[in-house]
């Protein structure tokens, strides 16, 4: 079972609703409440992340019995060291995205520790790809 | 303890979910980070803080947590209530500062999270 979703740079009023779409078919599916709340939780940061840094970006969600595997690919500025980025505490959030509650370099590790799996690809001045898997068997 | 004892206690007004003032809520968690708040499960929590926009809602959304009580003189936004009626949680507006208000709830018995 496959979703995607569009999510557009800047727009905070949506960022959230492919996250909150998810959650529901989730749900629908019966799948566990504690992966449940993993996914949506990895997933609505990474979102967040693609509002906050990136102009555009697309996200896939692939769903089977055995695993959920969520791709993030956004056209965007890109991370020059992805190491850094994973740092508690490190952030380059503008003003406007720390008045909308984040920006406190958290997202990232967040995102790794609530995933079984998770791989960053970035190219700079190009965009960053971000796979998720969580499994379910 | 229930959301209208809460509502009673701060004097406070629900602006969004009326109809749930009886859900049963046991621990409460204050922030303006809504990072902080993706990092602490606290279901069946309600959420004090004074961030007055839509991802103080869709974060409590992804937490399972529905009630949301905005404190100092914070005003609940259209878009704020559209999502959270879409989400069946409750939204309290408090002219209280969030210090005040978790010293009153803590005090009648509302447990923090951790």
């Amino acid at each position: 079972m496959k979703f995607e979703y569009h999510v557009e740079g800047g727009d905070f009023l949506n960022a959230g609703n492919a996250s909150g779409n998810i959650k529901k078919v989730l749900k629908k599916l019966n799948v566990d409440p504690g992966v449940l709340k993993r996914v949506v939780v990895a997933l609505y940061e990474a979102e967040v992340n693609i509002v906050a840094h990136a102009y555009r970006g697309n996200i896939t969600a692939d769903i089977s019995p055995q695993k959920i595997e969520i791709v993030l690919d956004d056209e965007g500025p890109g991370i020059p060291d992805i190491g850094l980025a994973m740092q508690q505490g490190y952030s380059t959030a503008s003003t406007k995205v720390r008045e909308m509650g984040f920006g406190a370099g958290m997202g990232l590790p967040n995102i790794k520790a609530n995933t079984d799996d998770m791989k960053i690809e970035s190219v700079v001045g190009k965009g960053t790809k971000l796979t998720l898997s969580f499994n379910l068997a | 303890m229930k959301i209208s004892e809460i509502v009673n206690l701060l004097n406070a007004k629900i602006v969004c979910g009326e109809e749930f003032a009886d859900r049963e809520i046991e621990r409460a968690f204050a922030s303006d980070l809504m990072s902080d708040v993706l990092t602490t499960p606290f279901d069946n929590g309600i959420l004090i803080t004074g961030l007055a926009n839509p991802q103080s809602i869709r974060t409590a959304d992804m937490m399972d947590v529905s009630v949301i009580l905005l404190a100092r003189r914070k005003k609940a936004t259209e878009e704020m209530i559209s999502l959270a009626k879409e989400n069946d949680a409750v939204i309290i507006e408090c002219p209280l500062s969030v210090f005040h208000i978790s010293g009153i709830l803590f005090e009648h018995g509302l447990k923090p999270v951790y």
